[in-house]
């Protein structure tokens, strides 16, 4: 399967930036498939955990208002280099992906 | 006596096993309302959905709030949104887009350690203010950017 997520985590002095990449079509359950005319079932990430050392940093909600192939940027404290950031998505149709990266 | 007291336990023990059973079936989508609440995603109000995910809609303009988007996007399925804050307690960053279908976009569920900045990608349906809903130490501050689409991304 293709990969689902690229993740990149670094720390410079105190904080940490995250930049991640879910890999999903986000489909919005309105576009129409224009050879077929039919609806397009909504098919789009809900919910997305982010965790610093099994410590939960950020939650995020998602939409069909989010585009295609989201991408998510945060910073946060308390990270050194070496540890671990866990990223991990469920879609509204019972998918999911988890992705571990190593701060560096 | 002894009898009566066995009937009375396991009345007791039933009772209280059908009030634990109707807890729990009160408490299930309580639960996932709270994991994900789609009414908030569903609801083409926007004062409501705010009030769906923060408990109230009574917010206030702030000025340590930024709302970074392109001033015109020429697709409106990838426009890139980043909200900043220099306020304290940070605890809900919500990004809405008016016009679109549901207002609701995105909504972002912060820890102590995490700093009051999110960038993200959203979809716009057509010319809309990008309007950034930030719960900081319990209030509610807003700030928005208008962006100007010339190709709506929402499809339809």
């Amino acid at each position: 399967m293709a990969k689902k997520m690229k993740v990149r985590a670094w720390t410079s002095g105190e904080k940490t930036t995250v930049k991640a990449i879910l890999f999903h079509p986000m489909e919005t359950g309105i576009r129409k498939d224009k050879a077929t005319g039919k609806v397009i079932p909504a098919h789009y990430i809900t919910e997305v955990k982010c965790e610093h050392q099994g410590k939960n940093v950020l939650t995020c909600l998602w939409g069909p208002g989010v585009s295609k192939n989201p991408f998510l940027s945060f910073r946060f404290k308390g990270a050194k280099k070496g540890d671990s950031l866990k990223i991990s998505w469920v879609d509204n149709k019972g998918g999911s992906a988890t992705t571990t990266a190593k701060i560096g | 006596m002894n009898t009566i007291r066995r009937t009375f336990l396991k009345a007791g023990v039933a009772g209280g096993t059908v009030a634990v059973a109707a807890s729990a079936g009160l408490l299930t989508p309580g639960s996932v309302l709270a994991a994900w609440p789609k009414s908030a995603f569903e609801t083409k109000k926007m004062n409501e959905a705010i009030k769906i995910l923060n408990g109230s809609d009574s917010t206030s303009n702030s000025k340590d709030i930024s709302v970074e988007a392109p001033d015109i996007a020429e697709n409106g399925a990838v426009v890139s949104v980043t909200v900043k804050t220099k306020l304290a307690n940070v605890e809900k960053i919500s990004i809405f887009v008016p016009e679109n279908a549901s207002p609701l976009a995105s909504s972002y569920v912060l820890s102590k350690q995490t700093d009051g900045f999110v960038t993200g990608r959203i979809k716009m349906r057509k010319t809309s203010d990008v309007i950034a809903v930030i719960k900081a130490g319990g209030k509610l501050y807003t700030a928005k950017k208008p962006v100007k689409v010339t190709l709506g991304g929402c499809g339809g």
